[in-house]
């Protein structure tokens, strides 16, 4: 009796009364952005309470496969997307809102001397990227493969926030992240470009999933991503064009 | 009607309803790992678990582990003795301070790890200073992460078996005239093994599953710092089966630790 009055506890509390819950499954790359869009959602859509659950993108697609409860899906690369995909699970056809693109986040004033890519292979540098399975980490392969620069790295780390902290924090030298990521670390990093970077971009893919709550809601963010306003808001974080 | 358990000739009745409850316990335990035999391919399991990441990783959990549980040996060992059978002002607050990791979540470890010995942490700094040396990323801080974790358990079942032994052999031999070093070389030691033994079983068995402390501190990287736990967690989502082959691995090493372990657990953790 006791336990089962706790796990209703835990599992009851939903959202505020009377209103719809729209949950939308975004990669963490996108934390800033999308939490500026559903502020203005919100706005447009009273009544509406959208919940934002940022993690790597082969997470969230593992959890919307195993039947996890969302309503919107953006994806930081399209293997990512295919998996729900080829699961059924995309109610319309995933569409490219964004792209972005690697590059070498430094200690501020770059002490290193950091120029490019290469010199990431210099001894006694230490480099940390993202895991291959990761999509920041499959553009840092691809990267690799059209420079034939092969990094020797000392860690790779399950997502990009935490390559960027290990810079931040001064644990390590460099760490190959997303311009938006170096954008938002604001003073914490300085950036170095990578030319070869344009080849491996990043799209950002975003689709309503099937047997959704709130298909309209669902769809109207979604309008809200591809929309001009949502391009001016992923332009100003440092995002491409798709 | 009541159902009797017959433990040293003595018949205890328990009564009936408690099997409900105890039921649904062991079934909160035993069911999520039958769930993952039934989901293991089990026709490609060898071919899984002895792919070049998989036994590196293996390699690398043995070894971090033993190094580990050494570690809690030489240092857990001397400091269950003095919290047994010493007493000093403010020992009321080392023993809560000594059993912290087992209340903290490891990734907190970890970052604590992190920003004392990486290399802007006060003793990273003076370390790297001295000799050159850089803790985070090495196997070094895998072991260090694991000891964390798991010297508290040899702690508290080293400290239970010395304080259940009692003093009374080792006051004896010390009025026959044994120094302190023989008396606890020769009576105490000997006494307290069993407990000693599945204290180092347990920190053994804690130190191979240590995740959150280890990627925190170490990083990931195959045959360095990747051990099995956290190859688990890399390939959870694009390679399903591995992860899951790997994950059994560590259920079955686990399983043999605790079996031999408990013959001799009751006594030590009292």
């Amino acid at each position: 009796m006791a336990g089962a009055v706790a796990l209703l506890v835990v599992a009851g509390c939903g959202g505020p009364g009377g209103g719809e819950t729209l949950t939308v499954s975004a990669a963490a790359s996108l934390t800033d952005t999308f939490t500026e869009l559903e502020t203005r959602f919100e706005a447009a859509h009273p009544g509406v309470e959208v919940r934002l659950n940022f993690a790597g993108s082969s997470d969230l697609a593992a959890q919307i496969v195993s039947g996890a409860p969302a309503g919107v899906f953006a994806s930081a690369d399209t293997a990512q997307m295919r998996q729900v995909v080829d699961a059924g699970l995309a109610a319309g056809e995933p569409r490219v809102f964004a792209t972005n693109r690697l590059q070498i986040a430094v200690r501020p004033g770059n002490p290193e001397g950091i120029r490019g890519f290469a010199d990431l292979t210099r001894p006694g540098l230490t480099t940390v990227v993202c895991a291959p399975q990761v999509p920041c980490g499959a553009a840092t392969t691809r990267i690799e493969e059209s420079t034939g620069v092969v990094l020797t790295p000392v860690s790779e780390e399950p997502d990009v926030r935490s390559v960027l902290s290990k810079v931040a924090s001064g644990e390590a030298d460099a760490g190959l992240v997303y311009v938006t990521d170096v954008a938002s670390a604001g003073d914490e990093v300085d950036g170095v470009d990578v030319p070869e970077a344009d080849t491996a971009r990043n799209g950002y893919s975003i689709t309503t999933i099937a047997g959704a709550e709130h298909p309209e809601t669902a769809a109207a963010f979604v309008d809200l991503v591809r929309s001009a306003e949502g391009a001016a808001v992923f332009e100003a974080a440092g995002f491409g064009a798709p | 009607m009541t159902v009797s358990s017959h433990r040293h000739g003595v018949t205890v009745a328990l009564p009936r309803w408690l099997w409900i409850p105890a039921g649904i316990g062991f079934a909160l335990i035993a069911l999520p790992v039958v769930g993952l035999i039934v989901r293991a391919d089990l026709v490609r399991l060898p071919e899984l678990v002895t792919s070049e990441a998989s036994l590196a990783a293996l390699e690398l959990s043995l070894r971090t582990a033993s190094a580990s549980t050494v570690l809690c040996l030489l240092f857990g060992g001397p400091l269950a003795a003095v919290l047994a059978r010493s007493s000093f002002p403010g020992l009321a607050l080392v023993r809560p301070l000594v059993l912290l990791p087992l209340v903290l979540p490891p990734v907190v470890g970890g970052l604590a790890l992190l920003y004392t010995l990486g290399r802007t942490g006060f003793a990273g700094r003076l370390l790297e200073l001295w000799t050159g040396f850089t803790v985070p990323f090495t196997t070094v801080a895998v072991v260090l992460a694991q000891t964390f974790v798991s010297m508290p358990f040899l702690v508290v079942s080293l400290e239970g078996a010395l304080r259940t032994a009692g003093q009374r052999y080792e006051s004896v031999a010390a009025t026959l005239g044994a120094s302190p070093s023989v008396v606890f070389r020769r009576i105490t030691l000997p006494l307290v093994l069993p407990g000693l033994g599945s204290g180092l079983v347990l920190a053994f068995a804690r130190a191979l599953g240590e995740f959150g402390a280890t990627i925190a501190f170490a990083g990931s990287l195959q045959g360095t710092t990747r051990t099995l736990p956290l190859l688990v967690y890399q390939e959870r989502e694009t390679d399903v089966d591995a992860a899951i082959a790997l994950s059994l691995v560590l259920v079955v090493v686990a399983v043999v630790v605790i079996a031999v372990a408990r013959p001799r657990g009751a006594e030590g953790l009292r």
